[in-house]
């Protein structure tokens, strides 16, 4: 498969099954570097898939996946795990934050697994913290900042990095409107700052209108309605 | 809105002109949607004949005249009376979206796609109100919320009515 000019990850026809059930039936995407896309659908509808499949998390049972020009199924584990701890971000919905490590530590935990020492890990972390709007919390641990505050912790621990795609699945779904606004704010301005890529699933409009384009997802096939209208 | 109450309600402040009138309004509640002089001067004549406001001086310079208007007592009962009125809430009954659905379904076409069509459009107003707010004042986050929260609206029944489809065939086809 040829990826769409100038895309930095793109996927052609991809199926997916689990058991009996088909998560993935022909799906298609595609990201520009530094471009906001939102996958929208129903629960159900094989966004989660799709993200899982994108980020070299779970491997689809066919259909090619290309990253910077480079098929994802002919990478080796290693280089596959190289690049989500790399080249890759994660933010979900809840859960994500190791609750032993303080909010700095969290943030500077992809740079300590990527062998940087702890003083410049934990500077470039509180550097984040301060994008965020979080420093203040760099000593706390997980459990007792908010929920909001949480996911900003989680935001940067994500962009720590420098990646060149983050994923973000359901990134405001435990917040109410007002702090779901504010990290989807951040989130954005931060990643526009870095041109990183955003695959953003959503089933809330208000989230997915942060997004440049939206793909919809239904039953395990997409459309991109940037070329559908 | 009612334009007679919220020119009312701005000259509870103390006396204005015709002029100061309209630009209070489009300051504070035009933004896409400024009045017309006209509009203006038509609404003060109706209060005036009403007894809800009155002429409180006239200025005449070089142009034509310019007459300042202040409320009477009349006029802010009448806008008390209107702020502790709740609104009717819009029903939206007559959907147009819906008998689009309906009549797609009917004649055999796709009616995801019409769906998936709205979807779009109204995600692409949601773009720009919400890339509005984010440079806004509060005012303006408020204002684009309200509209936010009813696109979201829409798109929350569009969502429901796509998972629908097959019953909905089903029931028109009968």
């Amino acid at each position: 498969m040829t990826p769409p000019p100038g895309s930095l990850l793109a996927a052609e026809d991809l199926r997916k099954a689990y058991g009996p059930t088909l998560a993935l039936d022909g799906a298609a995407f595609s990201i520009h570097p530094g471009e906001i896309v939102a996958v929208m659908g129903p629960s159900g509808s094989g966004k989660s898939t799709l993200l899982h499949c994108l980020a070299g998390i779970v491997p689809p049972d066919s259909g090619s996946i290309t990253y910077a020009g480079r098929e994802l199924a002919t990478m080796s584990d290693v280089e596959r795990s190289a690049l989500r701890r790399g080249d890759f971000g994660f933010v979900f919905q809840f859960g994500q934050l190791v609750p032993e490590l303080t909010c700095v530590e969290n943030v500077a935990l992809p740079l300590r697994l990527n062998g940087t020492s702890r003083k410049e890990a934990e500077r470039a972390a509180l550097g984040w913290l301060e994008r965020l709007e979080v420093d203040d919390l760099g000593g706390k641990r997980p459990g007792e900042v908010s929920g909001g505050q949480g996911q900003r912790v989680a935001v940067a621990r994500a962009l720590v990095t420098g990646p060149r795609v983050l994923f973000a699945d359901e990134p405001t779904g435990a917040l109410d409107s007002l702090n779901g606004e504010r990290v989807m704010e951040l989130l954005t301005e931060a990643a526009r700052s870095t041109d990183a890529a955003v695959v953003l699933v959503t089933h809330e409009a208000r989230v997915a209108a942060y997004s440049d384009r939206e793909i919809v997802v239904r039953d395990g096939r997409s459309r991109d309605m940037e070329r559908a209208v | 809105m009612s334009i007679g109450h919220t020119l009312l309600g701005l000259l509870e402040s103390g006396p204005r002109h015709g002029y100061d009138l309209k630009r209070a309004f489009d300051e504070k509640f035009g933004h896409d949607r400024p009045l017309h002089y006209g509009q203006v001067y038509s609404t003060m004549s109706r209060l005036l004949r009403n007894g809800l406001v009155e002429v409180d001086g006239i200025e005449s310079g070089g142009g034509p005249e310019r007459k300042r208007y202040a409320i009477t007592d009349a006029g802010v009962t009448d806008v008390e009376r209107w702020l502790a009125s709740p609104e009717k809430p819009a029903e939206y009954l007559q959907s147009t979206l819906y008998t689009k659905v309906v009549l797609a379904l009917l004649t055999h076409r796709d009616a995801a796609d019409i769906l998936d069509t709205q979807r779009a459009e109204h995600l692409r107003s949601m773009r720009i109100l919400t890339d509005r707010k984010r440079r806004g004042d509060l005012a303006d986050q408020l204002i684009c919320d309200h509209a936010l929260f009813h696109l979201e609206a829409d798109l929350r029944w569009l969502e429901l009515t796509a998972a629908r489809l097959d019953r909905l065939r089903a029931e028109v086809a009968r």
